[in-house]
């Protein structure tokens, strides 16, 4: 059994920017009703930049390493240039992720996609 | 039982997963197929293949007569008569064609239908769909911590006057095998039609019907050997004649005119269409192939791996078993999770060590619910599956625990 990747170990066992935000300027949950996976987004944004960044969530080890991972890679980021992250930016940091279970990987980037979507 | 030879006859068993032999223990979802089977689906397309049912030619003749030979199989199986076995194309379809023929036929506003809490997908929304349109109410029938029905709460929901039950003969997530006989007498004594999902158990013991009590009951070929697309709603014969169509097109009318039709008796009144007339033929196959085996021996086959899997996930402390802790209450199949640790992470890791098992809310979210989780690991076993393979499933859930520590 060679089990995870040391990338997905690492971000399960110590989640980065894990916890709720007061007052978020952006916020998106997204859920994989099949198996139950939740990943909650939250961002703060100061003059067009990410300046925190929290995740809060429960699921499988890929889904909850994929979201810690996210947030470690957007944290000060420029909004503008967040629309440039491919599921390959993600899928590729993560390590081997089975063709199965890529859905788990991605759905914290879809929540972030959904944050920048919404309008307030 | 000879499991040695039984898994000579399946040849996806000598697969290998990842340079490992395949330990396939998810047989609630989907069986596997005897060489006998793979073998009549394509003597029927390669010799016998015709529309049955309608041309006068000799091939046709013969096409209907095996696919006629195979309702008689299955009425042999189930102790039934073969005008009472309509093929449909799994037991979601004939759980379906029941919630709604009944709901036209027995249902009216106000009524009550009752299911229970430990129900499939399939045996429930069929039937909140059936109450929507009747205007009727649809009560559930809860379980106890020992994943076992409510026999009280069942009997004081029956006796307010309930007109159909639909309950699982076994549950697909817990085990737990519903003591039928005695909840059918229950229901009969209020006066309730019982649906009975036989889907778990029909592959894996004797069913008799009668014995059962039941009215009106389903399950899927692929299950049991059988190929996928084909299924069974067996039903009392004056039941099936008192219920309208589901589905109407050819095959299933006696005379149409422009403007109305008239229907014709049972079964072929509820098999609208060219029929799977093939996977019959297939699924008539592998109930050969079952009472060969002998399903009593099938059965005790299946509660002598329950128990050594009970046993040893028991003896795991970072491991919860759901549903009874009795073999012989249970269906050859065990949910269970791992502390901590999301279902599908488990099953990602066994399946490195080439292990199928299912993880997931198992098409059950209200008994998932239940019981306090997202979703669960399930192991299932079938008459090709060894000792060995469930203590490669036990060893392998040691290491996949290690790791995701």
């Amino acid at each position: 059994m060679k089990g995870y990747g040391e990338v997905i170990l690492e971000h399960w066992r110590r989640p980065r920017n894990k916890g709720r935000l007061p007052s978020p300027d952006r916020e998106a949950v997204e859920a994989n009703p099949l198996c139950g996976d939740v990943v909650r987004l939250q961002l703060r944004l100061t003059e067009g930049r990410v300046t925190d960044v929290m995740f809060d969530g429960q699921g499988c080890a890929i889904s909850q390493a994929a979201a810690s991972l996210l947030t470690e890679k957007i944290k000060g980021k420029a909004v503008g240039r967040l629309a440039e992250l491919g599921d390959q930016d993600v899928l590729g940091q993560l390590g081997e992720v089975t063709a199965t279970r890529t859905n788990c990987a991605l759905l914290p980037l879809w929540a972030l996609r959904q944050a920048l979507k919404e309008d307030r | 039982m000879d499991v040695q030879a039984i898994r000579r006859d399946f040849p996806i068993l000598g697969r290998q997963q990842g340079g490992k032999p395949l330990v396939y223990l998810d047989s609630a979802a989907t069986s596997h197929k005897p060489s006998t089977v793979i073998e009549a689906l394509a003597s029927f397309y390669g010799r016998s293949n015709a529309n049955v049912h309608r041309a006068l030619y000799e091939l046709a003749g013969e096409a209907t007569g095996l696919y006629e030979e195979a309702r008689a199989k299955l009425a042999g199986l189930l102790g039934a008569s073969a005008d009472e076995i309509v093929f449909v194309r799994g037991t979601t379809e004939a759980l379906n064609l029941a919630a709604y023929t009944l709901g036209e036929a027995r249902l009216e506003a106000g009524d009550t239908v009752v299911v229970t809490e430990m129900e499939h997908h399939a045996n429930l929304v069929p039937w909140q769909q059936a109450a929507r349109r009747q205007k009727a109410r649809l009560e559930a029938v809860p379980i106890t911590e020992g994943g076992g029905l409510d026999i009280p709460s069942y009997e004081r929901v029956l006796s307010a006057g309930a007109k159909v039950i639909a309950l699982t003969h076994a549950s697909n997530l817990l085990g737990t095998i519903n003591p039928l006989p005695e909840l059918t007498d229950i229901a009969h004594r209020a006066g309730a039609v019982v649906v009975v999902d036989a889907a778990q158990t029909v592959p894996h013991m004797p069913v008799s019907v009668h014995e059962l009590g039941a009215d009106m009951l389903a399950f899927s070929g692929h299950k049991m050997l059988g190929p996928t697309g084909i299924g069974v709603l067996w039903g009392r014969k004056e039941l099936l004649e008192e219920l309208p169509p589901f589905m109407t097109g050819g095959e299933m009318i006696s005379e149409v005119r422009l403007d109305n039709a008239t229907w014709a008796g049972p079964p072929r009144r509820f098999e609208a269409g060219t029929p799977p007339f093939a996977q019959a033929v297939g699924l008539g196959a592998a109930v050969d192939y079952l009472r060969g085996l002998g399903l009593a021996d099938v059965r005790a086959h299946d509660v002598q791996l329950v128990e050594r899997l009970l046993e040893g996930l028991g003896r795991r402390p970072y491991i919860t078993v759901y549903g009874p802790l009795d073999p012989s209450a249970r269906a050859g199949l065990v949910s269970f999770n791992m502390r901590g640790v999301h279902p599908h992470d488990v099953a990602t890791l066994l399946d490195q060590e080439g292990i199928a098992i299912r993880a997931g809310h198992h098409c059950a979210q209200p008994l998932v619910r239940r019981l306090g989780v997202a979703a669960a690991c399930r192991a299932s076993c079938y008459v090709y599956n060894t000792a060995d393979e469930v203590d490669t499933l036990l060893s392998a859930l040691d290491e996949a625990w290690r790791i995701l520590q």
